[in-house]
């Protein structure tokens, strides 16, 4: 399974930690009675044959055996075409959409046993979800938007106004509070959702498809922003896309669904590195390697632990694309620093050497699975 | 199965029937009773209706009466409480009003509505008529919302609300006024219910549309912002809604407005509706003038006014004049009217309008008028000479008996007859020779139909080419609910009227289609044509129905042809409408591809914009056929002879069962033709 081996790694979160939410076999099916096909536990074995025996039967599993984890503080992305399941994933992480089976621990306390009343509490309290196209209320301006889960929850006005001054100028919307939405460009209705999610000062941040309803300028200055945020809060974030460049800017770790089922977990140079299949590998064909790929992932090998003198340093974590204009024609060799050692070196010829052997297995994902298709097909 | 279904799909099974339907003619001397549906086979549903009504009325008639009484003092306190205000302070807070939804423009037309009724001496029995409304629109508006949400919450009780309503809007509204009249009693009482009946389906619609259409992220995110169930409806789903349930409120005030002054027609209410309608029946058309204008200015005020708190929701209160807060509002009016009810204790002219003042130009009117007639009494003669022998004889008996000397300036010679059947087939087989049989079936049964009169028709092959006209577009379904209808009709003994509507109903279509399309095209190809005909749409739909019978009925006097054309006036405003917003709304991507691939400007319309907007326009045409039933009750009262009269004969000599029969029989008509003109909209869209 490439969940498995592509647990976070290296750059992740710290793995001590207990995870901030955890997704177990998670699965949701549209259609009639979907509960019975759960009474039989062997079934769950092979989830995949589940499935496909469901759809003969004109069910529509949405989300299949989903597993992940959330750790404190990290930005985790869902990807996948429309109709992959993603936005199935994230409601039933909130119950906005019930899952028909499994467990979402979030803190250790399974959401899926919470009685109404006390998932009311839960959403007041410790979740803020970001919609597509922003779920503004028509009739209410931008503060009264913005306090409306504080309203819910019945705060006192000056209480709730003290609350969201913070969050109206960490989101830069000074001086619209009285706006309604219809007045608002499609940015600043963007920032007013992020706003409201952000007012409860929730734990875990759920965002879907937040800037895809934006134009491509205003999206990234819209992620710039995002990461600033998420630089200041440290929340736990779940985060969907269609958008691998999107994806590529803000995760630390990246999923990737097909079908309602998970086909790959992992860094996002994991996926481009080391694809699990040729759906991934497509998925990222066209992200360019120098831009992923760090210094840490082109080292030369048996290279000198020791800097030789003069030799310039650089960070394990500066992208390729970084080292590219140091290396050409100006030093042979960059001395790669992790923390306060030094890791190895970069020269011309490693790098050239990772990105061709990248870019190799990348085509050989692509081709291993193209000869599986055509067989399909004969 | 298949077979029955490739006959019924094709030619042959037309071609079966319009033979069928040629020797049914042939052979009608000697078997009257396949044109005139025998007596005695009808099911006396009269007074078997009448005798289950007295049942009722023994039975509830206490409750219905306690019911009666309730509203009756409820209604009274009303009226009077508006009585006591002086005119002044009325006009000032409507005035004030207009000025906060909407601006200048409607405060000002709002006061010269308003003061026209002072005017002219009659603003007691407009506020007699506001007095109704008053109460119904409240009631209507409250029942409307829960039972709209009612509808929303349950997809069962969905199901059988949907029809109800359906019910309660086609059935016309002569046609209960008897039962409540029966049930509660004389007075305006039953104003107020019928108008609560008729008023009370747009809110139930609109309601129940616009809690289900709030966009499902906005639902979310109150969920998310962890909203309990009853703070997530009062809080996100209504409010969200806002717009189309106040825009149910605006639909609900007008037909609750309409239905007040239509029942006035059972007297005794002392309001503006009864004073027009007795002018009219005393052909005093200076006086119905001036009254009618009082209708229709009470009928725009409340529309423009309504409309506008409904267009101004979505843009938050910044859209309110000022900006001023809704509670400083309250207190302003407030103010605005104890200031003005003072200032009336000084000034009394404020308070009563002295009689002096007055200014009721009737008898001017009334000269004017007859001048106008009698000057032009040639021309107005001939044109409805013209339409009557030429256009509508002949649809309602047919060639066979309008051609005469005295009509047409020659007899119809059994010569002539045998060219006009030549024709008819010449047609006919150059159509099927073209390879359409639709049309070749189309100009045979058009060609019989105006030989013979649509009264003339034998109803046996009359009902199977409905049915199977029903089976092709609409499936067995429509086609059973088709020849069930009819058959009712039929069985009801109310068959010859139901002829005679369709008779006027059709040609008042026909007309509209025509006219209306004409026009909606010229609106959609010229924006000044849009901008001129505008007011007059608007006009004609809020104007409570019977006022459009005014300015005909003065010019062309009682008979069908009035009726015809007042017909026409309401119902024509759909077709405009829908016929421009279809030309508009085609893409403008399509018209420069079809510009570019060189059509002419003809050619452009024919070939791109026509067939487009076409699923509009038939929604267009399904509006128009409604708007059409609707007036032909009320047309009933210029004489007519149609189930609309039968529904009004039932009102006037108290008979339920004859009113409720005929009034089923137009509801039976309304709900067919919009079953089908919807089926072959489906086909389309």
């Amino acid at each position: 399974m490439p969940e498995d081996d592509t647990q976070p790694s290296g750059s992740g979160p710290s793995p001590e930690l207990e995870p901030k939410l955890q997704c177990r076999n998670l699965w949701k099916v549209y259609g009639a009675q979907p509960e019975s096909w759960f009474r039989d536990p062997k079934a769950l074995n092979d989830p995949a044959a589940l499935a496909s025996r469901m759809r003969e039967k004109n069910l529509i599993p949405a989300a299949v055996d989903v597993n992940f984890d959330v750790a404190q503080g990290e930005i985790f992305v869902i990807m996948g075409l429309s109709g992959s399941g993603k936005s199935t994933v994230l409601r039933c992480l909130s119950r906005l959409v019930e899952p028909t089976f499994g467990e979402v621990l979030l803190d250790g306390e399974d959401l899926l046993r919470k009685s109404a009343r006390e998932l009311i509490e839960i959403r007041r309290h410790k979740m803020g979800m970001v919609f597509q196209n922003f779920g503004l209320m028509p009739h209410l301006n931008v503060i009264e938007n913005v306090t409306f889960p504080l309203t819910l929850q019945g705060m006192p006005e000056k209480e709730r106004r003290k609350r969201v001054e913070n969050v109206i100028s960490l989101v830069g919307l000074e001086g619209r509070e009285d706006s309604y939405p219809h007045q608002l460009s499609g940015g600043q209705q963007q920032r007013v959702g992020i706003a409201r999610s952000l007012a409860v000062e929730p734990e875990l941040w759920l965002l879907d498809e937040p800037f895809s309803a934006l134009d491509p300028m205003i999206r990234r200055q819209m992620q710039d922003e995002f990461l600033h945020i998420q630089s200041t809060l440290k929340k736990s974030i779940i985060f969907i896309t269609h958008d691998f460049l999107e994806a590529l800017r803000i995760a630390d770790r990246i999923m990737l669904m097909r079908d309602g089922m998970v086909v790959q977990i992992g860094r996002p140079v994991d996926l481009i590195t080391n694809p699990a299949d040729s759906y991934v590998a497509e998925f990222t064909r066209d992200v360019p390697l120098v831009r992923v790929m760090t210094a840490a992932d082109a080292l030369a090998p048996g290279a000198t632990q020791q800097p030789s003198a003069g030799q310039p340093e650089v960070a394990a974590t500066a992208t390729l694309e970084d080292l590219l204009p140091q290396l050409a024609g100006r030093y042979d060799a960059l001395a790669v620093r992790k923390g306060d050692r030094i890791i190895g070196q970069v020269t011309p010829e490693s790098l050239i050497d990772a990105l061709a052997k990248r870019t190799a297995a990348h085509g050989a994902a692509m081709d291993e699975d193209g000869s599986e298709t055509a067989k399909d097909s004969a | 199965m298949k077979g029955i279904r490739q006959l019924a799909s094709g030619g042959p099974a037309w071609g079966a029937l319009i033979a069928a339907t040629l020797v049914l003619l042939v052979l009608r001397e000697a078997a009257p009773w396949m044109i005139r549906f025998p007596e005695g086979w009808t099911v006396p549903l009269t007074p078997w209706l009448n005798s289950g009504m007295n049942w009722v009325i023994s039975v509830f008639g206490t409750y219905f009466q306690a019911f009666s009484d309730l509203l009756s003092v409820l209604m009274r306190w009303i009226r009077d409480g508006i009585n006591s205000l002086p005119w002044a302070v009325i006009v000032s807070l409507v005035v004030f009003v207009a000025y906060v939804v909407s601006g200048w423009r409607l405060a000002i037309f709002s006061f010269a509505a308003m003061f026209y009724m002072v005017l002219i001496g009659f603003w007691t029995e407009a506020m007699n008529s506001l007095a109704l409304v008053a109460l119904s629109v409240p009631l209507a508006v409250v029942i409307g919302f829960f039972t709209g949400t009612l509808g929303f919450a349950n997809d069962r009780a969905d199901r059988i609300i949907r029809p109800t309503m359906d019910m309660m809007q086609t059935i016309p509204a002569f046609a209960y006024l008897l039962p409540i009249l029966l049930l509660f009693g004389f007075g305006p009482v039953v104003g107020l219910i019928a108008s609560l009946l008729y008023a009370v389906p747009p809110m139930v619609r609109n309601t129940t549309l616009g809690l289900r259409n709030v966009d499902a992220e906005i639902i979310e995110a109150g969920r998310m912002a962890g909203a309990t169930n009853s703070q997530l409806f009062w809080r996100v789903r209504v409010p969200s809604a806002m717009r189309q349930i106040l825009l149910g409120v605006n639909q609900t005030t007008m037909a609750a407005f309409s239905m007040v002054i239509i029942a006035s027609i059972i007297g005794g209410t002392a309001d503006i509706g009864w004073e027009v309608l007795k002018s009219i029946r005393r052909a005093l058309f200076g006086e119905s003038l001036l009254l009618g204008l009082v209708i229709a200015l009470m009928a725009m005020v409340m529309d423009r006014l309504t409309a506008q708190i409904a267009a101004r929701d979505t843009s938050g209160p910044e859209g309110l004049v000022g900006g001023a807060r809704p509670r400083t509002l309250w207190l302003s009016a407030l103010v605005l009217a104890v200031a003005v009810a003072a200032l009336a204790q000084v000034l009394p002219f404020l308070r009563e309008y002295p009689a002096a003042w007055e200014f009721y130009p009737a008898d001017q009117l009334n000269a004017g008028i007859e001048y106008v007639v009698t000057e032009f009494a040639a021309t107005i003669n001939y044109i409805k000479q013209v339409a009557f022998f030429f256009v509508m004889l002949p649809v309602k008996v047919g060639f066979e008996q309008t051609i005469t000397p005295f009509s047409w300036g020659f007899a119809f010679t059994d010569t002539l007859k045998t060219g006009y059947g030549v024709l008819v087939l010449a047609l006919a087989a150059l159509s099927w020779w073209r390879g359409s049989w639709r049309r070749a079936a189309l100009v045979m049964f058009f060609g019989i139909m105006l030989f013979v009169g649509i009264s003339g028709m034998p109803w046996p092959t009359l009902i199977a080419m409905a049915t199977l006209l029903a089976y092709q577009t609409g499936g067995r379904r429509l086609a059973l609910g088709m020849a069930a209808g009819l058959g009712f009709l039929l069985l009801a003994g109310v068959w010859e009227e139901a002829m005679l509507s369709l008779y006027l109903c059709g040609l008042a279509v026909l007309i509209c289609l025509l006219v209306g399309g004409a026009l909606g095209i010229l609106a959609a190809e010229s924006d000044a044509v849009s901008v001129a005909l505008r007011p007059f749409n608007d006009a004609l739909q809020t104007m409570p129905l019977f006022v459009i019978l005014i300015p005909f009925v003065m010019i062309f006097k009682i008979g069908e042809f009035t009726a015809l054309l007042a017909i026409i006036a309401y119902a024509i405003v759909p077709s405009i409408r829908y016929t421009e917003h279809g030309i508009r709304s085609v893409s403008k991507e399509v018209i420069e591809a079809a510009t570019a691939s060189g059509c002419t400007p003809w050619q452009l319309l024919w070939r791109v914009k026509l067939p487009l907007a076409a699923p509009v326009i038939l929604l267009g045409l399904n509006q128009t056929i409604m708007y059409a039933i609707a007036m032909l009750v009320i047309a009933a009262l210029v004489g007519t002879s149609d189930l609309g009269q039968r529904v009004y004969i039932g009102l006037g000599d108290g008979d339920f069962g004859v009113g409720i029969v005929a009034g089923v029989g137009m509801a039976i008509i309304a709900m067919l033709a919009d079953r089908m003109t919807q089926a072959m909209g489906g086909d389309r869209m």
